[in-house]
């Protein structure tokens, strides 16, 4: 008996729709967040992520709608995030149904952002979402939208969030998201040894064998992907089947 | 039978709300002490911190009319944080004093493992379950917390275990609770809200 690793499938929506792709550009349409949600949740996905990545204050009620839409159908946790800047825009998201917040530039501009949020909603509900890029020796901070470097180190941002309160951390490699190259294992290793709180990892997914590697070398205790999913490249019960051979605790489904 | 769902302004209410729902049950939100006094059965869910539970029960004065309700065998589930609020103290706020329902304390979970205990974790059963019942003994429920009950007695009918074992589910004549979120538990986590409903009625 012990923790099972989670598969955590992401949804990038644009307040209302599912949608993907890079750099904000060229988005395309890829599905009703309800629809997928409802397949994920049968499917034996352990939890779901939903993301605002326009995130523009006049389409907030669409998004928070679209949490309310999605929290009603799942018996599953829901993690959802984009653009959350105040503990009003946090309390207006768990309202909705869900049951841990995702913050990222605006926990950089304002670390105590973080420390408000795990006083009201406690540790277990804030994840720090961390975009990570390699310069020289180490990781860099990415903020908006993997754009801009925060001039800040990966692992030590890690451990001041959890300092702060952050009760899980959503880690995604700049450089290996989009790549299908497989998550990366380097930094998701190092960032999981050091800080004590759950770490998800996130980018470059796209065999089984990269959540089984993610999982045993990178110490992951969480991994998340989007597309390879919504596109049936993998398919959750074959990847948690897949996973459970090679004696990685998983949740089956039934 | 009507469900009365303790809301004390923080926790997981809404989840519950809409898992009970989805089980066909009625179920009602109140945080006055005469809709406790009169309830037909009791749920005080909660997730966070233990000292936001514990001042809301005695700044909403509802401490008094719960141990009565209990008293009189009225059937509760606690869930998380409501599991925990029944026994008599917690590391997490030692200043407050918890309901004293049952023998042992709320500890923090080891720090040799990460926490919070975030995730599907698995129960060991150490005597038959009312609330298990047709649940598969290897079911995996979801657990997010950091302290637990891992000095228990035997009300703890199931444990789990996360750098040390802890009480997961607690049986106790009309009382009964859960430190995992069936709520969000998926099918095992809706037959154990089924079985509690068919207790409580």
């Amino acid at each position: 008996m012990s923790l099972a690793h989670r598969i955590i499938p992401c949804l990038d929506t644009d307040g209302a729709r599912v949608v993907k792709g890079v750099n904000f550009m060229g988005l395309r349409d890829a599905g009703d967040p309800v629809a997928l949600a409802t397949r994920y949740n049968a499917e034996g996905a352990d939890e779901l992520v939903v993301l605002d990545i326009a995130a523009s204050r006049d389409r907030r009620p669409t998004f928070l709608e679209t949490i309310r839409r999605v929290a009603a159908e799942l018996a599953i946790p829901l993690t959802a995030g984009g653009g959350i800047r105040t503990l009003d825009d946090a309390r207006s998201v768990i309202r909705a149904g869900a049951d841990k917040v995702t913050v990222n530039t605006a926990a950089v501009t304002r670390p105590a952002l973080i420390s408000e949020l795990s006083r009201e909603f406690g540790a277990q509900a804030v994840v720090l979402a961390i975009d990570a890029k390699r310069v020289n020796d180490h990781w860099d901070v990415m903020v908006r939208g993997g754009r801009d470097s925060a001039n800040r180190d990966a692992l030590v941002w890690g451990q001041q969030g959890v300092e702060l309160g952050a009760g899980e951390i959503l880690l995604t490699s700049v450089d290996r998201d989009g790549t299908q190259l497989g998550f990366d294992m380097p930094l998701t290793s190092a960032v999981s040894r050091a800080v004590s709180v759950p770490v998800i990892a996130s980018g470059g997914a796209k065999l089984p064998e990269h959540f089984a590697q993610i999982f045993s070398e990178g110490a992951a205790d969480a991994a998340l992907a989007a597309s390879i999913f919504h596109d049936h490249v993998q398919s959750i019960r074959e990847l948690k089947q897949y996973l459970s051979a090679r004696n990685i605790e998983v949740r089956l489904p039934c | 039978m009507n469900v009365m769902l303790i809301d004390y302004g923080a926790g997981n209410v809404t989840s519950v709300e809409r898992a009970l729902a989805r089980l066909g049950a009625r179920s009602q939100r109140s945080h006055s002490p005469e809709c406790i006094a009169g309830a037909e059965a009791l749920l005080l869910p909660g997730v966070g911190h233990y000292a936001a539970l514990i001042r809301a029960l005695d700044e909403r004065a509802l401490r008094a009319p719960l141990l009565d309700a209990l008293g009189r065998g009225i059937p509760f589930l606690g869930v998380c944080l409501g599991l925990q609020a029944l026994y008599a103290t917690s590391e997490e706020a030692p200043e407050l004093s918890g309901l004293d329902l049952l023998p042992g304390s709320v500890r923090s979970l080891p720090a040799t493992v990460k926490l919070p205990h975030m995730g599907w974790n698995q129960l060991k059963l150490s005597r038959p379950s009312r609330l298990l019942e047709g649940v598969p003994a290897e079911a995996y429920f979801y657990f997010a917390h950091s302290f637990a009950a891992t000095n228990f007695n035997s009300e703890a009918v199931a444990l789990s275990n996360h750098g040390a074992d802890f009480a997961a589910v607690i049986e106790k004549q009309n009382i009964f609770a859960v430190q995992f979120h069936p709520e969000k538990s998926g099918e095992p986590g809706a037959q154990l809200l089924q079985n509690f409903l068919r207790l409580a009625a």
